[in-house]
């Protein structure tokens, strides 16, 4: 086992590894840099003063010197300087982050919440109406960009009851009331999507493990419904659900950085789309990382959960 | 014999019409839903192909009637530079049928390939292949394509391109796996004793097996291709103005107007949801009928 979680980590830094090398150059590839994006701005260039910035933030080097430089600082701690604020990089994310983990984990336990239950209720009425409508009602869900379900959301409360969502953030240490009132609907446009996506799978692996025997042999004892169902088939069905939830985890920022968009939010996920857009080369590359990091990590919680799980499966032995 | 089969076809004895039909009314049968979502992508591709036909105005031609209500002259009415919405929804579906079958086709032909070489080779091969395939599927989809798409600059080729960087590693994972068992097949091993050179066993032998899985899982990404396209335009990253691109309809100036002009946020974003709808829903039902191990998935 230990050397399983040893194992994995060495392919989890090698991953990260190429994540950054991949990141790094795609960034600079990008037509235009920081450098062109103000001068433009400014109106006017002047060749010698572009040169001397671009000099002074160190991308006039070769790609591969520029990314050993950056390596270095980053293994020592050091994440470096946003371009656009001349701050350092993490003091520009770190007050960005909690808006975007408060969205991502209301998100995700909404989804939870309404996908599972609706995913057992499929199963064990399959090919009812009731399971069609839900399937209906989940596939509506992955259809929809959450951006337009969000703009939409708004636009219904605008219209039909004269609402207007607050569009200036509020801190949860302020006013926790105002903040949860004002993430609920990025969360319900972003937690569909995963809801959807976690109904499926709960959907089939309940069905694969209905037909098992030792289900039919609950019935035959005359178990009571909530019982078999939601006790013995929802534990044994719940290995595919978690892999599908750690994935999501992750792949929930995608929705984040549009919902957060449309709703504007401060978050992280949403500065990501600026950052590109100026060539704001420090703090796409630090988000990609952290991004990347938590995409491996939440894999690799999922796989060691697996064998807390089901212990007939055991990592290192086969 | 003849005319005995077709009486007993007739009184309805006989098993049923020929088998193709019968395959075809079996699968309308047993997937309604799969119907409807035939239907669906069926009007996408006709709207799309019939653009110039469907279209009542120029869907770039800006006018003076700006931000027209819906109405006899305007049917979806206008956007804020007086261009007519019905047109513009229309003239998107080329846009978002181009977009999401090139990139799928071009990110599963290629992840498809690495998954052949990387299952078949083995070894080395195989273990590069798919660390490379790690590498790519540690950023989420969006993460990827947005810094793709940034890095090749807005257009309507260079947003294919960023699409199907995202679903090459996808398609080799499924290809991989499937070769990776079809490669233990007794007919394989003959193959390659009667001489049959590598190559052609992995292109001949191998490859036409994959084919069921692969279309299950180019059904999946279209939707996920028609949607990613959306959101990169949305944002500003994929098909520039003035392509009338469905996402990009949906950007700032719907947000600004939504008020004035809620039809401006509802069509386009309706258009993309049935379209993404459609292609789900043939997804799922083709992947139930071809591939009965992921039912329900």
């Amino acid at each position: 086992m230990r050397v399983y979680v040893a194992k994995r980590l060495a392919i989890a830094v090698v991953t990260l590894l190429g994540m950054s090398m991949l990141i790094f150059v795609l960034m600079r590839l990008a037509p235009g840099n920081i450098t062109d994006i103000i001068f433009e701005s400014a109106g006017y260039v002047d060749e010698a003063d572009r040169r001397r910035l671009a000099a002074e933030l160190g991308i006039d080097r070769p790609i591969p010197v520029q990314y050993g430089r950056w390596l270095a600082e980053f293994l020592s701690g050091d994440l470096g300087k946003s371009y656009r604020y001349d701050l350092p990089a993490w003091e520009v994310i770190k007050p960005r982050l909690p808006v975007t983990v408060e969205l991502a984990v209301l998100a995700l336990g909404f989804s939870i919440l309404f996908g599972v239950p609706t995913g057992v209720i499929s199963a064990i009425r399959r090919g009812r109406p009731v399971d069609y409508a839900l399937r209906v009602v989940s596939l509506a869900g992955l259809s929809m960009p959450s951006f337009w379900l969000a703009m939409v959301v708004i636009l219904l409360l605008v219209r039909s009851l004269g609402l207007i969502p607050s569009m200036t953030y509020v801190s949860p240490f302020e006013n926790l009331g105002a903040n949860l009132f004002q993430f609920m609907l990025p969360a319900l446009a972003v937690g569909y999507r995963s809801s959807a996506l976690i109904m499926r799978i709960t959907r089939s692996a309940m069905l694969e493990v209905l037909r098992e025997d030792y289900i039919r042999t609950a019935w035959a004892k005359g178990q009571r419904e909530t019982l078999v169902v939601w006790r013995h088939a929802l534990k044994n069905a719940s290995l595919p659900v978690i892999t599908l939830i750690g994935i999501e985890f992750a792949f929930l920022i995608g929705g984040l950085i549009v919902t957060e968009t449309v709703f504007n939010l401060p978050g992280v996920a949403r500065y990501l789309v600026d950052a590109i857009q100026v060539r704001d080369y420090p703090i796409v590359q630090n988000l990609a990382m952290l991004i990347a990091v938590v995409t491996v990590l939440a894999n690799l919680t999922v796989d060691l959960l697996y064998t807390w799980l089901d212990p007939r499966i055991k990592y290192g032995k086969a | 014999m003849a005319t005995r089969a077709l009486d007993l076809a007739a009184s309805g004895t006989l098993a049923g019409p020929a088998p193709r039909r019968s395959t075809l009314a079996l699968f309308l049968r047993k997937n309604p839903l799969g119907a409807v979502g035939g239907l669906l992508m069926g009007l996408l591709i006709v709207t799309a192909v019939l653009a110039e036909v469907l279209a009542t105005h120029n869907p770039i031609r800006t006018s003076t009637q700006v931000l027209a209500a819906p109405g006899a002259d305007h049917w979806l009415g206008t956007d804020n530079l007086g261009r007519d919405l019905y047109s513009r929804v229309v003239h998107g579906s080329r846009i978002s049928i181009v977009v999401g079958l090139a990139a799928t086709l071009l990110g599963a032909g290629l992840g498809g390939l690495i998954g052949l070489l990387s299952g078949y080779a083995g070894g080395k091969t195989d273990l590069v292949a798919q660390r490379l395939m790690d590498i790519m599927q540690a950023l989420p989809i969006l993460v990827l394509a947005l810094v793709m798409a940034a890095a090749l600059g807005p257009s309507l080729t260079n947003t294919i391109v960023a699409i199907s960087v995202v679903i090459v590693p996808r398609a080799a994972r499924v290809v991989r796996s499937s070769v990776l068992a079809i490669r233990e097949f007794v007919y394989v091993e003959a193959a390659r004793a009667l001489g049959v050179r590598h190559a052609r066993v992995a292109l001949r032998h191998i490859l036409p097996n994959t084919f069921g899985p692969f279309i299950v899982l180019v059904t999946a990404q279209l939707g996920g291709a028609i949607l990613t396209e959306a959101t990169l335009s949305f944002l500003g990253l994929g098909i520039p103005e003035p392509y009338p691109s469905w996402g990009r309809m949906l950007s700032i100036a719907a947000a600004e107007y939504a008020e004035k002009a809620p039809w401006l946020v509802i069509y386009p974003g309706l258009a993309i949801s049935l379209a993404v709808f459609g292609t789900n829903l043939l997804g799922d039902a083709l992947r139930d009928t071809l591939d009965p191990r992921l039912r329900g998935s």
